[in-house]
């Protein structure tokens, strides 16, 4: 288990100089390319966790459809490729002052926690964490409502996206 | 005996606790020995593919292909490689440099990635993960991500235009694609694939014709392969996202789409084949291995009989065949799937497997009708005499009517 932080560090350092690089590069394809590491990293996290299931939807959802569609986004939308702008605008100080704080609480939140400290406990190789999340998801007693909601969520912008696409005769 | 490659690596294994090492670091020296070993072979496997590639398509156009150097031609990759490897590498000014030079590795690395999940036989798999098909799914995203880093750092816009065209359809194709690949992990209960092969005492091709074709044909058209070779179309957009790449990486490139074919045709011997099941390769893992690559090569030349037997589509057709067709299909075998598993429950195998392929013909039997019909009435618009100037059309576009609309 020794292994384990060092990768961990590695994949925090790699996570966060990718996030800080989105920021602060000034090409916004770039910016684009370091969102796409950053998503992998935190897919990697999921890996660290066991949780693989967690991990390939990550880098599907996040990687496959929503960077393929800001660099679709970025590169179809003429002359903004490069900012000259400036890269921050006044509130930059209320910005900051309000992540910070965030950021605190979420600490604090985490911290309240008992598991907070406790060292990842062993998973039993011979639960399938794929069959028992996908009976979690339909089973009554867990997460039934919160799924269909989520596919009828889902489903209404689905038709919403037809609608506003349909070429009216 | 019949098992040789498990029989190095536990002779590996014991030569390096023999050095002093401890077991976990053995495993991690073993791991990386692994990986080392399958890309490897995974790569060699692919200069030989280059030969294969232009035998097959030799004997399709009625010639005889490479067959100077060495044996049938042989060596002939050999030396097609060495004449990439010592060309002139040539980055286009205003190319944006890092980019540039990380989609060639991106997109043959991506397919080499592809073979961590896919088993080989019983004993030899990369990773047994209990998400392999999301896995395949995953890589293929990240794919279509090297395909757009060369079409826009190349600075061309052919490269550009190539490489949207190219990222469109596979997105679209990969629609179909996965709800495909769900039908086989119904019937087998599970994602990871070597426990879909194992699931297989019957293959799921005759349990899912239609989600293997529909695999197939969308396999195909995330190749980029002809019919559905758009994003190259030489007449239009020159060559595509590779335009600007030569020597190696566009070696890279080349080297990737092949063995690209060739891991589709693995993924399809693995999930509707059967994979390396066959007679004696419980007992004898190393025939497991020789009944999967007659089985991946079987689909590979497949994929090259469709590819050198038919024109290229057009943008409309190619994007019509996948929206209104293979994904409507595709939803209506896996609903049909669901149900018919779900009622089958602890039905005897043969009933099972029979209502199930019965089920799946009186799809294609219905999906055939509705196509001929559909066809007939398109030949039927085509053919009625359509005059411009009737009275009619004048007044359908006239400026008041165009203002009040």
């Amino acid at each position: 288990m020794t292994a384990m932080p060092i990768l961990f560090t590695l994949v925090a350092a790699l996570t966060l100089g990718a996030a800080l690089l989105v920021v602060t590069t000034r090409n916004l394809v770039h910016a684009a390319l370091w969102l796409v590491l950053a998503l992998f990293g935190v897919a990697v996290f999921f890996v660290l966790l066991s949780a693989g299931f967690l991990a390939v939807a990550q880098v599907v959802i996040y990687i496959g459809a929503i960077a393929v569609l800001m660099i679709f986004a970025i590169m179809l939308t003429r002359r903004i490729a490069r900012d000259a702008g400036p890269q921050v605008n006044p509130n930059w100080g209320w910005a900051l002052l309000i992540t910070a704080l965030f950021f605190g609480g979420l600490v604090w939140m985490v911290f309240q926690w008992p598991g907070a400290l406790a060292t990842q406990p062993e998973l039993n190789p011979a639960l399938d964490t794929v069959q028992e999340l996908g009976k979690a998801l339909v089973s009554p007693g867990a997460y039934l409502i919160p799924f269909e909601v989520a596919s009828v969520l889902l489903l209404a912008a689905l038709i919403g996206a037809i609608m506003i696409a349909w070429e009216r005769k | 005996m019949g098992d040789p490659v498990i029989l190095v690596a536990k002779w590996l294994e014991q030569l390096l606790a023999g050095w002093g090492l401890s077991a976990s670091q053995v495993n991690v020296v073993m791991t990386f020995i692994g990986v080392l070993v399958l890309a490897v072979f995974v790569l060699l496997l692919d200069i030989f593919m280059v030969w294969v590639e232009r035998k097959v398509v030799a004997r399709f156009q009625d010639r005889f292909g490479p067959n100077r150097l060495g044996p049938f031609g042989l060596i002939q990759p050999i030396a097609d490689v060495i004449k990439l490897l010592i060309k002139e590498n040539i980055t286009p000014a205003g190319a944006d440099r890092v980019v540039f030079n990380l989609a060639p590795i991106m997109a043959l690395a991506t397919v080499i990635m592809l073979w961590a999940v896919i088993p080989l036989s019983p004993t030899v798999f990369g990773s047994d993960v209990n998400v392999g098909v999301l896995y395949v799914v995953a890589i293929g995203a990240i794919s279509t991500l090297g395909i757009i880093m060369a079409g826009w750092a190349s600075n061309n816009k052919y490269a550009l235009l190539g490489a949207f065209r190219a990222v469109a359809q596979v997105i679209s194709y990969e629609v179909p694609m996965v709800i495909s690949l769900m039908v086989p992990v119904i019937l087998a209960r599970t994602m990871g694939i070597n426990s879909i092969v194992q699931a297989q005492s019957v293959w799921y091709i005759v349990m899912a014709p239609i989600a293997a074709l529909i695999f197939l044909l969308s396999a195909i058209a995330e190749l980029g392969r002809a019919p559905f070779d758009l994003p190259e179309g030489e007449s239009e957009i020159v060559a595509g996202f590779h335009i600007e790449y030569t020597g190696m990486k566009f070696g890279m490139f080349y080297a990737g789409e092949l063995l690209h074919a060739l891991t589709m045709g693995g993924l399809f011997a693995s999930l509707f084949l059967g994979g390396w099941r066959g007679p004696g390769a419980e007992a004898y893992p190393i025939l497991g291995i020789i009944y999967f690559f007659i089985k991946a090569f079987f689909i590979y030349w497949v994929i090259a009989w469709v590819k050198y037997s038919l024109p290229r589509v057009r943008i409309d057709q190619m994007l019509n065949l996948n929206w209104k067709v293979l994904t409507p299909l595709a939803l209506s075998v896996l609903i049909v799937t669901a149900l018919l598993d779900k009622l089958l429950a602890g039905a005897p195998i043969v009933v099972y497997v029979l209502s199930l392929l019965a089920a799946n013909l009186a799809i294609l039997l219905t999906t055939s009708r509705l196509l001929r019909r559909y066809a007939r009435s398109g030949r039927q618009r085509v053919a009625q005499p359509a005059p411009i100037a009737t009275p009619e059309r004048a007044v359908a576009i006239s400026p008041k009517q165009n203002a009040s609309a």
